[in-house]
C-alpha cells in the first residue's frame, strides 16, 4: 500500500525546488490566465508558448538557462506581434499566426543542432514538457522576481485592463490608454508563459495559462473570485503534481517516476470536468434570475 | 415598422425650458467640421446644450452621429471649429481626466462568459481608469447600490453582463456612464435592437435622469419618434450639415429641405413624424441621395 507522502518528500531538495518554483509560476499563469481568457488572447499564449520552444532550445546551444531563452523568444514575439497588429480584430490571428510560424521554424533548427552537435542529451523533452525536478536552484530566485514583476504588472492594471477587456470603446471614453495597456499585457502573458515553460514545460504551458482560468471562470461570477479560483486550482494541481510524481518513483513496476508535466496538466483537466456542475447549477441560477426582455 | 404607441402630437414636444436663470450651458459644439479618409463627414456643425437639456442626434445611416459624438469626446480631431464641455476644450488630455463626460457606446457584444456582474461593470464607471487593485469600501458599494437603484437595476445587479437582456445591459450601461456624475451625457443609438416595452423604459428612464439630475443628454437616433415625447431639442443631420432647435422648428419640410438641399416631406401620421424624400406632388422621388429613396418613418 503506497503512503500519500513517501520518505524523503519533505527533505528532497529537488522537491523544494519544484514546490516554489513550481508553485510561483502556477500562481502567476493562473492570475494573467484569466485576463488571457476573457481578452479571447488564449491563441497568443499558445503561441508564446511554441516560440518558448525557439528560445528554450537555443539557450541549450549556447549553455545558458532556459529561462532566458523562454523569456527572450516570448516577449521579443509579444514586441513583433504588437507592431504587426495584434491589438486589430483581424490583425489578431495573423500576428499571431505569423510570429507562431517563423519561430517554430527557428526551433527545428535549434532541436536538430541540440541532438546532433551538442552532447545535451533529453533537450528536446525538457524542452517541450519540463522537468520540475530538474530545475536548477540557482535560477529560482530569477523565477521569482519573474513571478512578482509579471503579478505586479496585473495587479497594476487590474481596472484599466478589465474595463478595457469588457469594452475598448468604454475604456477609450474614460481615457485609459487601451493600446499601451494591451502591450503591456501582452509582455506580462509572454513573462508568464515563459516561466511555466520552466516548470511544466513550453509545449504545456498552455495548459497551466488556459485551464484554472477557465475552470474559474465557470465558478464564479465576480472578477475577483475568479483570479482566485484560477489561483487555487493552478497551485493545487502543480502541488499535487509535485507529489504525485515523487510518489510514483515507488510506484510498481517498478524505479522511473513518471513525469510531473503529465500529473499537473491531468489533474488541471480533472478539475476543469470537476466544475461541470457547478457551472451547470450557476447557468440556470442565472437565467431564473435574469429572464428575457426589460422588467 | 412595428405599431408603437402614439406619442403626442409632434407640433408640441413637451419643452421644459423655464425662462427664468437661463441654465448652464454644458456642452458647446461651435463649427465643427472633420474630415475622414478624405471625405467631409461633418460641415460647420454647430449648437449647444444646457443642465437638464435632453437632445436627439438624429440622422440616418451614415450621416455623422457616431463621428460628432466621437468628436465630443475628444476621440476624434475636427480640421476645424471647437468643443467646450462646461467650459473647457474638450480633447484627448482633457478626456484623460475620466468621468466629465458619461459615455455609452453602440451596442457591444458582452461575453456570457465573462465572470464580470453588472454591479462590477457599474463600479468601473467609479474608478476604472485607477492603477492598483480597488480596495472595497462601503462608501463605493453604497454608491453603486444607489446607482443601480437609479436605473432600476437591483434584480439583476449580481447577474453576469452577457446574459443580460439588451434593455437590462443599456440601463447597467448607463449606470456605468452616470455614477462618475458627469455632466454630460452621451448615447450612441441606445434604442437600437430594443424591443418596445425596454425602448420606452430607456427613454423615460434617460428623461427622468436629465431632470433629476440636471445633466445634459445627448441621444444619437436614427428614428427620431420614441424621442419625440421627452424631446427638448432635436439635433438634425443630414448631409454633414446639423440644424438644432425644438423638434417643431426643426422637423419641418422647409429647413429639412434646406438641410438635405434638395426636397423632402415632413408628414405627420397619427401622431409620428415621417421624413420623406422627393416633391409630394412628382409621381417619382428624384435620383438624388435623399433621407430614403422610398418612404420610411424617422
Amino acid at each position: 500500500m503506497p503512503a500519500i507522502f513517501e520518505p524523503g518528500f519533505f527533505t528532497s531538495s529537488p522537491v523544494h525546488v519544484a514546490l516554489v518554483a513550481g508553485g510561483a509560476v502556477a500562481i502567476v499563469s493562473a492570475v494573467i490566465g484569466v485576463f488571457t481568457v476573457m481578452r479571447g488572447q488564449s491563441y497568443a499564449g499558445h503561441a508564446f508558448s511554441d516560440i518558448s520552444v525557439t528560445g528554450g532550445s537555443g539557450s541549450f546551444l549556447i549553455g545558458i538557462s532556459p529561462l532566458w531563452g523562454f523569456a527572450g523568444a516570448s516577449v521579443l514575439a509579444a514586441a513583433i506581434m504588437d507592431l504587426i497588429g495584434i491589438r486589430k480584430p483581424r490583425g489578431r490571428d495573423l500576428a499571431t499566426g505569423i510570429v507562431r510560424g517563423a519561430g517554430l521554424g527557428l526551433a527545428a533548427l535549434f532541436l536538430h543542432w541540440d541532438t546532433t552537435q551538442t552532447s545535451a542529451s533529453g533537450v528536446t523533452i525538457t524542452v517541450l514538457f519540463g522537468s520540475m525536478f530538474t530545475i536548477a536552484s540557482s535560477i529560482v530566485p530569477v523565477i521569482v522576481a519573474f513571478s512578482l514583476v509579471s503579478l505586479g504588472v496585473a495587479a497594476l492594471l487590474y481596472r484599466p485592463l478589465l474595463l478595457s477587456t469588457v469594452s475598448t470603446d468604454l475604456a477609450f471614453a474614460r481615457g485609459i490608454p487601451v493600446r499601451l495597456a494591451g502591450a503591456a499585457f501582452l509582455a506580462a502573458v509572454a513573462v508568464a508563459v515563459s516561466l511555466s515553460a520552466m516548470t511544466i514545460g513550453a509545449i504545456l504551458s498552455t495548459a497551466l495559462l488556459v485551464g484554472p482560468a477557465a475552470t474559474a471562470m465557470r465558478l464564479t461570477s465576480r472578477p475577483a473570485l475568479a483570479f482566485a479560483w484560477s489561483a487555487l486550482i493552478s497551485l493545487a494541481a502543480t502541488w499535487l503534481g509535485v507529489l504525485l510524481a515523487y510518489d510514483s518513483f515507488y510506484w510498481p513496476p517498478g524505479q522511473h517516476g513518471w513525469p510531473v508535466s503529465f500529473f499537473v496538466v491531468t489533474l488541471i483537466f480533472v478539475f476543469y470536468l470537476a466544475a461541470q456542475p457547478v457551472a451547470s447549477r450557476r447557468a440556470r441560477a442565472g437565467r431564473a434570475s435574469a429572464p428575457a426582455g426589460g422588467e | 415598422m412595428t405599431d408603437r404607441p402614439l406619442a403626442p402630437a409632434p407640433q408640441h414636444p413637451s419643452h421644459t425650458q423655464d425662462a427664468e436663470a437661463p441654465p448652464a450651458e454644458v456642452l458647446a459644439v461651435d463649427g465643427v467640421s472633420v474630415r475622414l479618409a478624405g471625405r467631409e463627414v461633418l460641415k460647420d456643425v454647430r449648437f449647444s446644450l444646457r443642465r437638464g437639456e435632453f437632445a436627439g442626434l438624429i440622422g440616418s445611416n451614415g450621416a455623422g452621429k457616431t463621428t460628432l459624438l466621437r468628436v465630443i469626446l475628444g476621440l476624434t480631431h475636427p480640421v476645424s471649429g471647437e468643443i467646450r464641455v462646461n467650459g473647457r476644450p474638450s480633447n484627448r488630455h482633457t478626456r484623460a481626466r475620466g468621468g466629465a463626460i458619461g459615455y455609452v457606446p453602440q451596442k457591444i457584444l458582452l461575453d456570457p462568459d465573462m465572470p464580470v456582474r453588472a454591479r462590477d461593470l457599474v463600479g468601473l464607471g467609479l474608478d476604472g481608469q485607477r492603477l492598483g487593485l480597488p480596495r472595497p469600501s462601503r462608501i463605493r458599494r453604497e454608491r453603486v447600490d444607489a446607482m443601480l437603484a437609479a436605473v432600476g437595476a437591483e434584480r439583476f445587479a449580481d447577474a453576469r453582463v452577457g446574459n443580460l437582456s439588451g434593455g437590462e445591459q443599456q440601463r447597467i450601461m448607463i449606470a456605468h456612464a452616470l455614477i462618475s456624475g458627469p455632466r454630460l451625457l452621451l448615447l450612441d443609438e441606445p434604442l437600437a435592437n430594443l424591443d418596445l416595452r425596454s425602448e420606452q423604459e430607456v427613454v423615460s428612464l434617460l428623461a427622468r435622469i436629465a431632470k433629476e439630475q440636471q445633466v445634459a443628454v445627448l441621444i444619437s437616433a436614427h428614428e427620431m419618434n420614441p424621442l419625440l415625447p421627452v424631446m427638448d431639442r432635436v439635433v438634425y443631420l443630414a448631409a454633414g450639415r446639423a440644424a438644432s432647435g425644438p423638434a417643431d422648428e426643426i422637423v419641418r419640410t422647409e429647413v429639412l429641405s434646406e438641410l438635405y438641399g434638395h426636397h423632402v416631406d415632413v408628414l405627420h401620421v397619427h401622431g409620428r413624424v415621417i421624413v420623406v424624400a422627393g416633391r409630394g406632388d412628382a409621381p417619382h422621388a428624384p435620383p438624388t441621395p435623399g433621407p430614403e429613396e422610398t418612404a420610411r418613418t424617422w
